[in-house]
């Protein structure tokens, strides 16, 4: 096992109940979602590759380092939990400052970085206050902040959206982005999923404690040939265009826009469906504004692996 | 991370103390654990004062010093300095499990042996001072009474030794129960029950199989008690004498004690896993 985060035939059980089963699974740089009704195990694995609970079987290892060893894995990994709880009678300030002691920091380093996560997550104002005085969003941000602090290389965010006003969860996912920029993976469980759309670069689906798929979106949304692949054409005659597809057999289903100037079209090949647009609209002089697949998202992932009965957490 | 002269795990080590300060220890429960100490010494305060009311001078150094052995072998170390250890020790873990907190010692880049032993620490630094002020204090208030008899005692007779020697122990009860609690904690969700059990055991120890009374804090504490109990009367029980042992296998055999309590509390911590949930 070398770099990344590998999973190596891991399973975990609590007792008769399983967590996680059979999972093998890389994850590399940039922004991985972790996508799953409740129950489905993306606690689990995030709490695996934190040494928060040891597999039952397998191995795991993140950048090479096992979770076994908390004094090596945590200089390079940061973890913001679903739980929803700080050390009593802390401010917002004393709590970062003491997570940063607790790192090894000398006294004016964990001030100026406890100051930096802060200002990272604005809340620098409250700094001074009680945590105990802080909104579910504020706290969110903390325990982001906290994750943050020692500029960790991996990244591991258990719902990090939830409780964020939009503004928050805008800047929250900017940030991620930014993270995610520069090198580091960011591994991020959120049931708000159309926003995880917005900065993922990979998805681990899971369901019932296993991976129902896992790589690039584009990747996944290739895999799943049972359903077209839907694009969203539109066009000077986009509906002359449609009816021309369908002739042709490049496409299987159509739906047209009111306007008129829109369809989308349903085919399970991609790339004849393409090619032949391209001639038709050369033959039919229409002028193409934008042909783009309305489905390689996270969401559309969700419904046709998982379907919509799943109760997301 | 950073160039201070003190090494990183010695960075660690003091920040788990300072934040196991700063969180208050026990808690709510900390004002019971001034009670606990300053009970003794009201105690020592009363009957000193009744005796200066009463002006018993029949009443002797000697005689208020075996009060003294009575009221340190009952008072603290089956009341007192047990249960103030049972309290902070057996929270050290399960309070933070408890407040759900304690996931984020578990995030820092700190060996979970550390932070055993820094959490061990951290309740030290807490009840060794606390309780070392208590029993001076007891000691000094109870023959407060006898005036000049008890300045002569403590300076020129065997007075300062015998409080160095309960002063020992104190700090020797607060070692080897703090780590048995520390272990307690760690394994019973409810540690009372088990507290209860325990103080039982400790208070019959010299009734006990030899191979047990070893298994055994107050074993060891009891042959370095500075004065004897009556081996008759109410506190005959405390007094029952165990095989005669020298002071530096007695204390040995606490650090040996506790060692082998951290030690088990340390594996436990390896294994532990956070499932805040059940």
């Amino acid at each position: 096992m070398s770099g990344g985060i590998l999973f190596e035939d891991v399973s975990k059980f609590y007792g008769e109940v399983l967590g996680v089963n059979h999972v093998t699974l890389a994850i590399g740089p940039g922004v991985t979602s972790l996508v799953g009704p409740n129950g489905s195990g993306k606690t689990t694995l995030m709490n695996l590759m934190t040494g928060l609970v040891r597999p039952s079987r397998g191995q795991v290892s993140v950048l090479g380092i096992s979770p076994e060893h908390p004094e090596q894995l945590f200089r390079r990994t940061g973890y913001a939990t679903q739980y929803d709880a700080f050390p009593r009678g802390l401010t917002g300030y004393d709590f970062l400052y003491h997570c940063m002691r607790l790192h090894g920091a000398a006294r004016a380093e964990a001030k100026r970085a406890a100051w930096e996560a802060l200002r990272r997550v604005g809340l620098e104002e409250a700094a001074g206050r009680r945590i105990a005085a802080y909104s579910k969003g504020m706290r969110q941000r903390l325990k982001l902040a906290q994750a943050l602090a020692h500029e960790p290389v991996v990244l591991v965010l258990d719902e990090p959206l939830n409780g964020l006003d939009p503004i928050a969860r805008a800047q929250t996912l900017a940030l991620l982005k930014e993270l995610a920029s520069q090198g580091r993976y960011v591994i991020v469980s959120s049931h708000i999923l159309h926003e995880l759309d917005r900065i993922s670069d990979a998805i681990v689906l899971l369901d019932g404690g296993y991976i129902v798929a896992e790589g690039r979106i584009g990747e996944v949304r290739e895999e799943v040939k049972d359903q077209p692949a839907r694009f969203l054409i539109r066009a000077s005659a986009a509906r002359q265009l449609a009816a021309h597809l369908m002739e042709a057999g490049a496409a299987d289903e159509v739906r047209l826009g009111a306007s008129g100037d829109t369809a989308v079209v349903g085919t399970r090949s991609a790339e004849q469906m393409l090619l032949t647009l391209n001639r038709l609209a050369v033959e039919l002089g229409a002028d193409i504004e934008t042909v783009a697949p309305v489905d390689a998202d996270v969401e559309s992932l969700y419904q046709y692996l998982v379907g919509a009965g799943g109760d997301f957490s | 991370m950073s160039s201070s002269a003190w090494p990183a795990w010695a960075r660690q080590v003091r920040a788990v103390v300072a934040l196991e300060w700063k969180k208050g220890f026990a808690g709510k429960r900390t004002g019971w654990i001034l009670l606990l100490a300053a009970l003794p010494v009201m105690l020592a305060a009363g009957h000193s004062l009744a005796m200066w009311r009463r002006g018993d001078w029949i009443h002797t150094v000697t005689g208020d010093s075996r009060t003294f052995a009575g009221l340190f072998q009952l008072a603290y170390l089956r009341f007192s300095i047990y249960l103030g250890c049972a309290v902070v020790f057996a929270n050290l873990f399960r309070g933070d499990a408890l407040d759900r907190t304690l996931h984020y010692y578990l995030l820092a880049p700190l060996r979970r042996e550390v932070l055993v032993c820094a959490k061990f620490l951290a309740g030290l630094s807490a009840l060794v001072p606390l309780f070392l002020g208590s029993v001076a204090a007891s000691y000094l208030s109870l023959m407060a009474h006898f005036g000049p008899r008890f300045e002569e005692f403590l300076l020129e007779g065997e007075g300062l030794a015998h409080l160095g020697w309960y002063l020992v122990v104190t700090a020797l009860a607060s070692l080897g129960y703090g780590a048995l609690f520390l272990v307690v904690g760690q394994i019973f969700a409810n540690p009372m029950l088990p507290a209860a059990v325990l103080l039982v055991s400790e208070s019959i120890n010299a009734f006990l199989p030899p191979p047990l009374q070893k298994l055994s804090v107050v074993y060891y504490l009891k042959t370095l008690v500075p004065v004897k109990l009556p081996e008759t009367g109410p506190l005959a029980v405390l007094a029952a004498d165990l095989a005669p042992m020298p002071a530096w296998k007695a204390v040995l055999g606490v650090l040996l004690f506790s060692a082998a309590l951290l030690a088990c509390a340390a594996f436990r911590a390896r294994r532990l896993e956070i499932r805040y949930e059940e």
